[in-house]
């Protein structure tokens, strides 16, 4: 999101928080949503695919609505003007081809409108179908996760995206010499993807989710059966399309159906709020971003305490660039009612790795913790004669492997995964070492300190010399990178 | 309970509109304040060895328009002269600064690597060249260069830095019009003062908003410091560019003139000759050329230049420099053809060392017969 794209949020979200009530500010909410999805997809090289990319992304939306709703729920009003108010902006998006010279909502033109209706036909004609076959089979639900994961397997790595690009290029007979990784440059179909497998994972765990619901899910207020025009709210909010946070469904839902009136407090709040985000994406980030650590400097930084410095003026961007824009999308999202989940908690100043995960990006991870190393930890349990530290090095390692995986099918991006893997391994082993060794370290508030010291700085470089590994697009880069950090090199 | 006092969101809105509007127009107040001289070049990173000039992220450096931050950065301003040290700045364009040449191969870099002595004292030569070519911008250089007290300054030129519609287009020269008002007014140049082509600041110009692009580029300088101290780059080398041009077009058009004669920015060389006080020698220098030897090249020296508009500016800068008594050198031909890179006076190391050969000649012969 760029500055004009925020202040647009900043403003539509003022106007919504203090003017509307109700199902108006439900109904508006979804409009500006569905409107961001086009107006924040960035222009990719194939033709039209700032409009189909979007288009996609909704139709799972819906899609994925149709499959995990009850059978009758589309009959509902409030769901039928949701339908309503999707398909008649996507209709007036693609329509006005025909009355501006200029694209509105979309990076470039958009396509002919009979295309546009082949399309909308194709997509009402595979959820009917699909729709009824998920209410008998709720194996579907399982086919529709793994058909997010294959999208995500194909953007994710560089060769599959490019085989894909190849192939839709053929098929619009475009050239393929100028193939690129951006072709599929679908703007926040990582947290799409992720929020949709969190329903979608979670309705199939409810049981005869089809028929009506259980009287302990309601007690338990588990996955409450969401309206579309809150389903699809949740999953493409505006806020939050591009960089998160991971919002849980049943608790998007419940900030929606509360009542809100935009006061000065909440308004004051949520501009402070913005104000941070804004001065530490496009203050600190963007100025440390000059002297951040990437290929290039990666060979030409010509002594170990510079390499330092920029190793740490990357690690810092990062940090600022990401929670950055979280403060932005949580400040946005307070002026119209939604408290979106905190993402960032002072993470470099965490005196252990575990805690450093437990307040970095800490949507992501919780959502990896509760659908991967929970579930396949209990499956290892399982096995009895799996040894304790052997369970936990494996946990950590997978977990991470797949949060390195998530960022780009990469090499680097999977020895990153590998390096906070193994670093929370041995800090869990170290951890009950001292715990077994030192039963009373907790009364020597000095030794305390220290330990408390030192453990800020160790996780503070371990992070940082991990980003190695993330910030590099090759491992022999990163390796050279490491050796002249350790004045090996250099 | 404690009374929480109740925040008014309008009055808090209307009191934060005011403080910036107060602080966007307290900067017209500001004007005078050299704020640009306040840099970490010299103390936190080591000086640039040439003025800031690129357009390319990967440059680690940007354009600017603020000569007093362009100066600061410069190892020149943090450098105390000592009595042993013999300083020469050199002035001139791209070809001085040293397009596609890293520092150390330039002809400042290869003067002070060839370590000689003037004078029974070390030479340490200052690269200010400047990317663009316009006798006024490097007047104004040297004019603000001067203050650091050179023992010698060798302007280099060449034709195109000449004509009378050139001096106002860098735009380094644009973008100072008080300086270049100055500048007239010191010099009693003939420029007109109120040419359209300088670009004067309204009142809302030199707002706080208005300037925000000059102070975010000084902020960028800085933080490109990092990346010069730790990298020694200072602009883009691309792994291959095009050649200057060898076959070139049947034409003799120069600034759509027919004849040199008035058509020459002589007042401003002048003022330039004369700038540096006796008894420090300003030496005059027409700088090396590509002669092709390509399609038309009985019409055109170079992409640059015709040959009847260049053969009469050597006559004319020749009796210019013997009129007056100027010390002067044509090195016009001295490197050739393939030493150039790409550009008609853009020359590869070997073409900087053949020039260094001469350039270090003329400061040794002038020191010794001052």
């Amino acid at each position: 999101m760029g500055l004009l794209q925020i202040g647009a949020s900043i403003l539509a979200a003022l106007l919504v928080g203090a003017l509307t009530r109700g199902a108006a500010r439900r109904h508006l909410l979804l409009a500006l949503s569905v409107l961001a999805v086009y107006w924040f997809q960035p222009v990719v090289p194939l033709r039209s695919f700032d409009f189909w990319l979007p288009s996609l992304s909704l139709a799972l939306v819906v899609f994925v609505w149709f499959i995990t709703s009850q059978a009758d729920a589309w009959r509902s009003r409030q769901n039928l003007y949701g339908f309503l108010i999707i398909i008649s902006l996507v209709t007036f998006i693609d329509l006005s081809r025909y009355v501006f010279s200029d694209p509105l909502f979309t990076a470039t033109i958009p396509p002919s409108f009979n295309i546009f209706l082949v399309f909308i036909v194709a997509l009402a004609i595979t959820i009917l179908f699909v729709t009824r076959i998920s209410r008998t089979y709720k194996w579907i639900l399982s086919i529709a996760i793994i058909l997010l994961i294959i999208i995500l397997l194909i953007l994710k790595s560089p060769i599959l995206s490019i085989q894909a690009s190849i192939f839709l290029r053929t098929l619009t007979n475009r050239p393929i010499e100028n193939i690129s990784t951006s072709d599929l440059r679908w703007l926040g179909f990582s947290y799409i993807a992720f929020r949709l497998i969190h329903v979608l994972r979670d309705k199939s765990r409810t049981p005869q989710f089809t028929l009506s619901r259980s009287v302990r899910d309601k007690q338990m207020g588990r996955l409450p059966e969401l309206t579309l025009p809150e389903f699809a709210t949740y999953v493409v909010f505006f806020p939050s399309l591009s960089a998160g946070p991971i919002d849980q469904a049943e608790r998007f839902a419940q900030d929606l159906r509360k009542g809100f009136a935009l006061t000065q407090d909440e308004t004051l709040l949520a501009g402070q709020r913005i104000a941070i985000g804004l001065f530490k994406k496009f203050v600190v980030a963007d100025a440390l971003a000059l002297i951040a650590l990437n290929d290039a400097l990666a060979t030409q930084v010509r002594t170990t305490g510079w390499m330092w410095i920029i190793l740490y003026a990357y690690t810092f961007q990062i940090y600022f660039d990401f929670s950055g824009y979280t403060d932005i999308a949580i400040g946005i999202a307070r002026l119209v009612g939604i408290k979106l989940p905190e993402n960032f908690a002072a993470p470099y100043t965490k005196s252990n790795l575990t805690q450093f995960w437990n307040s970095w990006h800490m949507t992501l991870t919780q959502w990896f913790r509760a659908y991967f190393f929970n579930p396949f930890n209990r499956w290892m349990r399982a096995y009895k004669n799996i040894p304790a530290w052997m369970m936990i090095l494996i946990g950590q390692l997978a977990t991470m492997l797949l949060i390195g995986l998530w960022h780009g099918i990469t090499l680097n991006f999977i020895l990153w995964g590998a390096w906070h893997g193994l670093g929370l391994f041995l800090q869990n082993r170290w951890s009950d070492f001292v715990r077994a060794r030192f039963p009373n370290l907790q009364q020597n508030t000095r030794l305390q300190f220290a330990l408390q010291f030192g453990g800020v700085l160790l996780t503070f470089h371990f992070v940082a010399l991990g980003w190695v590994f993330f910030a590099l697009s090759e491992p022999s880069l990163s390796w050279q990178v490491l050796l002249a950090l350790s004045g090996v090199s250099r | 309970m404690e009374n929480k006092p109740r925040i008014r969101l309008f009055a808090v809105l209307l009191k934060a509109i005011l403080l910036i509007a107060l602080f966007n127009f307290a900067f017209i107040y500001l004007k005078g304040i050299p704020l640009g001289k306040i840099s970490l070049y010299n103390s936190v990173f080591p000086g640039r060895e040439r003025l800031p000039f690129g357009e390319h992220p990967q440059a680690y450096n940007l354009s600017m328009f603020n000569l007093d931050a362009m100066f600061a950065s410069h190892i020149l301003t943090g450098t105390p002269k000592t009595l042993a040290e013999y300083r020469v700045f050199l002035i001139g364009d791209s070809s001085i600064w040293g397009t596609l040449l890293t520092p150390s191969q330039t002809l400042a870099g290869q003067l002070n690597s060839s370590a000689i002595s003037a004078c029974g004292r070390s030479v340490r030569a200052y690269n200010l060249g400047y990317p663009y070519i316009s006798l006024m911008q490097e007047l104004m250089i040297l004019d603000e260069a001067l203050q650091y007290q050179p023992d010698m300054v060798i302007w280099l030129t060449t034709l195109e830095s000449l004509p009378k519609d050139k001096q106002f287009g860098s735009p380094l020269v644009a973008n100072n019009a008080e300086r270049v008002r100055e500048l007239i007014a010191k010099y009693e140049l003939k420029a007109d003062p109120n040419d359209p082509a300088l670009i004067n600041a309204s009142k809302w110009d030199q707002t706080f908003v208005s300037r925000r692009r000059e102070f975010a580029d000084l902020l960028r300088l800085q933080m490109y410091g990092a990346l010069w101290a730790s990298t020694g780059i200072d602009q883009f080398y691309p792994e291959s560019y095009e050649r200057a041009q060898i076959d070139l077009e049947a034409s003799d058009e120069f600034h759509e003139l027919t004849s040199l004669k008035n058509a020459l920015a002589i007042d401003v060389l002048d003022a330039g000759m004369r700038a540096a006080a006796a008894p420090v020698p300003t030496i005059l220098v027409n700088e090396p050329i590509l002669i092709s030897n390509g399609l038309n090249s009985d019409i055109r020296y170079n992409f640059f230049y015709p040959r009847w508009a260049y053969d009469e500016y050597r006559v004319l800068l020749n009796e210019y420099a013997s009129e007056r008594g100027l010390p002067y050198l044509d090195l016009w031909d001295l490197v050739p053809l393939n030493e150039f890179t790409n550009s008609g006076v853009h020359l590869t190391p070997v073409g900087e060392a053949l020039l260094t050969d001469k350039i270090a000649e003329v400061i040794q012969f002038n020191c010794n017969n001052k």
